[in-house]
């Protein structure tokens, strides 16, 4: 047997311990208590046939307990909208909008938001303020601001700027790398040792991330296993946490799931986040599949800021409102007041002149009274 | 690692020209309804709710029934339902050349009444005349059971109903019953629950869900719907439709989104979805409306930028 203890998390979380049966590939629960299974996708040979005769009640029962009694019963969400959403926007959104973005995002009760990057002007120019903003943020307590630090001199510029955390990026695809970033994987792998050991001598955590995790807009499609490889390195060089995106929304949870097996095979699933755009719609979908796996931590953005830059005009981030809609509706807790996010979502589209990327945001605008009941 | 039972199959029925363009503004011409439909079918789907028979006074827009279900030309082994509030639209249908009806049922007493004035149990009398006279002509009846998860008046609704009404329909001749999420607000926390309860009492192969984007949650809310062995899924292409509860919100999820999801999963649905995204194009240029289908707008404009190699 394998024995996972389940960690508590920063939201004192209790998962359940389980163990993995080598024989039935089935999640036992230890000392009676729910399990948590893992899903696997199989190929179309392989994939069980479900004759529809009437299901018992048993059958039922399991099938219910599988798909939502077993979820994280709190869930992190990670708000990167003044970052990731902003950091594409023509117009450049003026400082203080920003700030009080990033205000309004913390009285809602994310407890990490990912405040700005310090990356070159040239090729950011909307996140040239970084220096600015963080000088605001770095006095907001009780709430993490990770920032973006490409390579070393990012990383100093954010550490003279007060940041107390920072992000890296590598990607899972050797095309990606080489055309978004300009080096090969092993080479950004290189840049981001320096960055996280100089981290650790501050001792300023780092947040990994991996790109095109499903993905790729040059290759197709990624394989899990340099997924996995990526996202061990990450973690190796000492990435509290590494978030899995994909980057152009292509995932579903057919390729979710291989991918998350691959991955979770290396690193702790704790240590795991989801960043799914929304680019085909499928993103809720790919986080639910991705709770079930025993993901708790998920990447997203208010009022879905942030489109493709793959495919213009199309959606990008998964909208925040949306996730806490669903995590509301499943009983998990994010400890999120979704008024106020919606709040926030307001505030920034009425700067951006903009509809809401958020379905739940626009209908509970729109709808009557009575029906906000619910 | 455990799998999850999800069918090899889903049949996707197509509600697009009857619950998609119902609420549409200005009328639809019959021959840009009847092509929609001929495009709709061209894709592969087998089941494309036609239209309605109810009266023109209450839906303008279906108010040529008649000619589109006269005017399209059937295909073997595809269906083409249409709604018959009562036996006098079942007669018309009928009439029409309709082979299947559907017909509403509210798991919501206070939707019931407001929105077919009656209560759940006049509407189920009156859907027992119908399903009669169906059955004489041999005529397939589809069922329908809105306000599974949530209603507008009432706020939550109890599994239990749904189960209740969902039998109902059952019992009386329905061979297929579909879980409708009329104002979009549920999910998976509530829609697993009340799959739990239907399919106490109606074969999960007889069920169908029918749930409505306006929170998006409907992608997620029938990713658990198959897990728990559903195997019918109802969409609207380009997700046409609003919701009349919450004007300028969304109401039915787009075919294009569902059909991407499904391929995705490895599930066979038959539907080429680029031929699904011809159809959603031609009716979004007639209404001259981008696509409310993800999917759709991302292919169509990531296919300017690059080869797809996925």
């Amino acid at each position: 047997f394998q024995n996972f203890e389940l960690e508590e998390g920063e939201h004192a979380c209790r998962r359940r311990t389980y163990q993995r049966h080598p024989v039935s590939n089935r999640a036992t629960p230890v000392g009676g208590n729910r399990h948590v299974l893992y899903a696997s996708y199989l190929s179309q040979n392989q994939q069980n046939y479900r004759s529809f005769s009437a299901s018992s009640d048993q059958e039922r029962i399991e099938a219910a307990n599988r798909i939502i009694h077993g979820l994280p019963r709190c869930v992190k969400i990670v708000e990167v909208g003044p970052r990731d959403g902003l950091q594409n926007e023509k117009n450049t959104v003026p400082t203080p909008v920003k700030i009080e973005l990033i205000k309004r995002l913390v009285t809602s009760g994310l407890s990490v938001v990912e405040a700005t990057s310090f990356v070159s002007p040239k090729w950011v120019p909307q996140l040239a303020d970084a220096k600015d903003v963080m000088e605001v943020v770095r006095n907001i307590t009780g709430v993490s601001f990770p920032v973006l630090t490409p390579n070393l001199k990012g990383f100093e510029a954010a550490a003279a700027a007060g940041a107390k955390e920072v992000a890296i990026f590598a990607s899972a695809s050797e095309a990606f790398s080489k055309s978004n970033i300009n080096c090969s994987i092993k080479e950004s792998l290189v840049r981001y040792n320096d960055v996280a050991l100089a981290a650790q001598k501050r001792e300023i955590p780092v947040r990994g991330y991996v790109s095109c995790v499903v993905g790729c807009p040059v290759e197709g499609s990624v394989p899990p296993s340099n997924v996995a490889y990526v996202a061990k390195e990450l973690y190796d060089m000492g990435c509290y946490e590494v978030s899995l995106g994909d980057t152009i929304g292509v995932g579903t949870p057919g390729t979710v799931v291989p991918m998350l097996e691959a991955v979770m095979s290396v690193v702790p699933v704790e240590k795991l986040a989801v960043h799914f755009h929304d680019t085909y719609g499928q993103s809720l979908s790919n986080i639910l599949v991705s709770l079930q796996m025993g993901i708790s931590v998920v990447d997203s953005s208010v009022a879905g800021l942030g489109g493709c830059p793959y495919a213009q005009g199309a959606s990008g981030n998964v909208a925040t409102e949306d996730v806490v809609y669903m995590l509301n509706g499943l009983g998990i807790k994010t400890g999120v007041d979704l008024s106020k996010v919606i709040a926030a979502g307001e505030f920034i589209c009425k700067h951006l002149g903009r509809q809401s990327g958020s379905k739940a945001a626009t209908a509970l605008s729109k709808v009557t009274a009575s029906a906000s009941k619910l | 690692f455990v799998s999850w039972d999800l069918p090899r199959f889903v049949k996707v029925v197509e509600v697009g020209p009857r619950d998609g363009l119902q609420n549409e503004k200005n009328i639809v011409p019959t021959s840009v309804k009847i092509e929609l439909i001929h495009k709709l079918v061209a894709s592969g789907l087998s089941v494309v709710e036609a239209t309605s028979f109810v009266s023109p006074r209450w839906v303008p827009q279906l108010a040529d029934a008649k000619d589109v279900l006269e005017g399209i030309q059937h295909a073997p082994n595809v269906r083409f339902p249409v709604l018959t509030p009562n036996l006098r639209g079942f007669e018309a249908a009928v009439a029409a050349g309709a082979k299947e009806v559907a017909v509403f049922a509210s798991a919501s007493e206070s939707f019931s009444k407001s929105n077919i004035n009656c209560t759940i149990e006049e509407s189920l009398a009156r859907y027992r005349d119908v399903t009669s006279a169906a059955k004489k002509h041999g005529i397939r009846i589809r069922g329908y059971v809105s306000c599974v998860v949530g209603c507008p008046v009432e706020g939550a609704v109890h599994p239990s109903k749904v189960a209740y009404v969902a039998k109902e329909l059952y019992d009386m001749g329905c061979v297929e019953i579909s879980l409708g999420d009329t104002i979009g607000v549920g999910t998976p926390g509530r829609v697993v629950p009340m799959l739990e309860a239907v399919m106490a009492v109606v074969p999960a192969d007889k069920l169908a869900v029918h749930f409505h984007d306006t929170y998006g949650q409907a992608l997620a809310n029938i990713l658990v719907s198959l897990q728990m062995g559903i195997g019918v899924v109802d969409s609207s292409v380009s997700g046409l439709g609003g919701c009349p509860y919450a004007k300028g919100a969304t109401g039915n999820v787009a075919t294009e989104d569902v059909v991407y999801m499904l391929h995705g999963l490895g599930i066979e649905t038959n539907v080429d979805l680029g031929k699904l995204m011809d159809a959603g194009d031609y009716i979004c240029k007639h209404l001259d409306r981008p696509s409310g289908s993800k999917t759709a707008t991302a292919l169509c404009r990531a296919l300017f930028r690059h080869n797809r190699k996925l």
